[in-house]
């Protein structure tokens, strides 16, 4: 099954098992532009399969009152940059909600916004903006990278009463792996996707695949990773990375993200604080995504990089 | 079209209109020494932030809220203890929230700006303007699903027009004929801004229009005004279409309480006291054959009522410094500092 079709099949389940379940954005009537609401119109209508104007803060302030009135709405924005024309409906009203009116209303509600380096597209269309989002309060962030996890932290997210910011990667919809429908991931729960003693690479989103590759690319020279894929950014399974931390005394985070007080950076304040461990971070360099590939491939996270990040920090003795 | 309320519902409008006053005055008076802007300085205030007051616009928020029903919605501005009082909350629990009691509606978390009683459909005050707008629409969406003529008023200010998302939702509703009523309170101030000064064009309803939801204007101080026009603007509304109701008022206070609002013209300031929309309103009562008396009784009991609202909030306590982390989220919540 497809990364998009995984989503897809997951929102299918909930809309046939909760009517409260809509879904409202831009294109959503003929599947999407990624295909990733693709059978949902035919089946369940358009009343709950909602094509919207390009008014990204109404569709996102209008899933604040449709969740407020008892719906429970799953936001398209088609990509995390477009959806920067609604951030003050999610930061101010969505993720707010719930505690500016002492309980009385939440706005629990699915915001798909694809994260992350989209090739060729340019500095408007390739950002990976995690950070943010992890930084308001009242936000669940995730970030799945595999289809596996994108059906199952889909459903999660969907059963989630919070307001979730779901960071599909823009480059994974069509990446092929079995999906077990049975199989529950919860939210907050890393995973442990390579065993390693030397080297703890903590990632997440499409730099999981790259992480997996450049743990092959060390291990030919001797050096094991451990590769952690964090899965949910807020909140993030902290007790996972502090253990394998105790392991292996040396820490790599590398995510897709301006390496520039990304979220990394918090990973590595909260290793600072509670750990003697050796920390290093990999993300991209602080300048937009440029559009020839000369230049796109400055903001890229290569195995190789994370390969060579992680060999150097093996060479440095343990504290 | 009703042409005018019976006595009983002519009462019923003057009575919301008083209880306002009441409680509009009594904040002020509260929120002294709360904020330090406009040159005021911060001392003890039990008010605490800027505190907008709808003195002198109460006809438009019991004018239209007369013809609601408690499982009609609706959102609000900044400006929003009028709407709030309107659509159904009790005063002490609102003057607990003023105070930033843990009794208050939003258990002190929101103050003011952020008032809401969703027990009778009032989804919120708001501290952004035209926020209320897009939320509103996905309300009436959420409403139409559920089937039935329940509908959705959506309060915003003069200075909302000139915001993205008045244009978003009038056209979202627009396309989707949702049950909507737009309420355009237009009290001519955008913060220290005549708005007149800062809009193109013929104004809000010739906007609404031109997205393609048609309504009317109404003397914003005139309740039997607002109270017809939204009448019929709301019949038209549950019959499945949304709707625009142009009301035209006068910010009487400054911007926030502490603003004595000296940027204005006095002599034209002065003009527009002279219409305050209660002293219109008893005129016209009177008019139907209600006794003075009646109204001067009403007058009385909002009084009352009001300062039993500012005893309760006095005596109220504040909230335990623990619940700062409730009600925050389910997934990830806690104390994520230490």
């Amino acid at each position: 099954m497809s990364y998009a079709r995984a989503a897809c099949a997951a929102l299918e389940d909930a809309m046939r098992a909760d009517e409260r379940v809509v879904v409202l954005g831009e294109d959503v009537g003929r599947g999407g532009v990624f295909g990733q609401y693709r059978g949902l119109a035919p089946a369940f209508g358009a009343e709950r399969v909602i094509d919207t104007p390009i008014s990204e803060s109404t569709i996102l302030g209008a899933a604040v009152g449709m969740a407020l009135a008892g719906l429970k709405p799953v936001v398209e924005m088609r990509v995390v940059d477009f959806a920067l024309c609604a951030i003050d409906e999610l930061v101010n009203q969505a993720a707010k909600a719930r505690y500016m009116f002492g309980g009385q209303g939440r706005a629990a509600m699915v915001a798909r916004l694809p994260n992350g380096l989209w090739s060729g597209s340019a500095a408007q269309h390739s950002q990976s903006l995690e950070a943010w989002f992890a930084h308001i309060p009242g936000l669940v962030v995730v970030a799945p990278a595999t289809p596996q996890d994108n059906f199952s932290l889909l459903n999660a997210s969907l059963a989630c009463g919070d307001p979730v910011v779901y960071l599909e990667h823009k480059e994974l919809w069509g990446m092929e792996d079995e999906v077990d429908v049975a199989r529950a991931v919860p939210l907050g729960k890393a995973e442990t996707i390579r065993a390693g003693k030397d080297v703890t690479v903590v990632t997440w989103s499409r730099t999981r695949h790259a992480a997996l590759a450049a743990a092959d690319l060390a291990a030919r020279q001797g050096i094991s990773l451990e590769v952690i894929d964090l899965r949910t950014l807020w909140p993030w399974d902290r007790d996972a990375v502090l253990a394998s931390a105790g392991r292996t005394g040396r820490v790599l985070i590398a995510h897709e993200a301006v390496q520039v007080a990304g979220f990394g950076a918090e990973i590595a304040a909260v290793l600072a604080e509670h750990t003697d461990a050796r920390v290093k971070r990999l993300g991209a360099p602080r300048i937009p995504v440029g559009y020839a590939t000369t230049l796109e491939d400055e903001s890229r996270i290569a195995p190789q990089a994370i390969a060579a990040a992680g060999i150097e920090l093996a060479q440095r003795p343990r504290r | 079209m009703q042409e005018a309320p019976d006595a009983e519902h002519a009462l019923a409008l003057y009575r919301t209109m008083a209880r306002i006053r009441a409680f509009e005055d009594a904040a002020e008076q509260a929120s002294l020494g709360g904020v330090a802007a406009f040159g005021a300085t911060l001392s003890q205030a039990k008010v605490r932030g800027p505190l907008h007051l709808s003195t002198g616009q109460e006809a438009v928020a019991a004018g239209v809220c007369a013809h609601l029903r408690k499982s009609d919605l609706l959102t609000s501005t900044h400006r929003g203890h009028g709407h709030t009082i309107a659509k159904g909350a009790a005063l002490d629990r609102m003057m607990c929230e003023l105070f930033g009691r843990a009794s208050g509606y939003n258990q002190g978390k929101g103050g003011s700006m952020h008032i809401a009683d969703f027990s009778v459909g009032m989804l919120g005050a708001n501290g952004v303007v035209a926020d209320g707008i897009p939320i509103a629409v996905g309300a009436a969406h959420a409403l139409g699903m559920r089937g039935g003529d329940d509908a959705v008023v959506c309060f915003f200010g003069d200075g909302a027009i000139n915001r993205g998302p008045f244009l978003e939702g009038l056209n979202w509703a627009a396309v989707r004929s949702l049950r909507i009523l737009f309420v355009c309170e237009d009290n001519r101030w955008a913060a220290t801004t005549e708005t007149g000064s800062t809009t193109a064009g013929a104004g809000a309803l010739a906007r609404a229009e031109a997205i393609g939801v048609p309504g009317c204007k109404a003397d914003g101080n005139d309740v039997l005004d607002v109270w017809r026009a939204a009448g019929a603007l709301l019949a038209e509304v549950r019959a499945g279409a949304p709707r625009m109701l142009h009301a035209v008022t006068y910010r009487v206070k400054g911007h926030v309480s502490v603003d004595v609002a000296g940027y204005r013209d006095a002599a034209k300031h002065n003009k527009e006291l002279e219409r305050d929309p209660l002293v219109l309103a008893a005129a016209e009562i009177e008019a139907l054959g209600v006794a003075r008396e009646k109204l001067e009784a009403i007058g009385r009991e909002a009084q009352a009522e009001v300062a039993a609202a500012v005893a309760a909030a006095h005596a109220a306590p504040l909230p335990d410094p623990r619940a700062a982390y409730e009600e925050v989220q389910d997934t990830g919540a806690g104390r994520w500092r230490e």
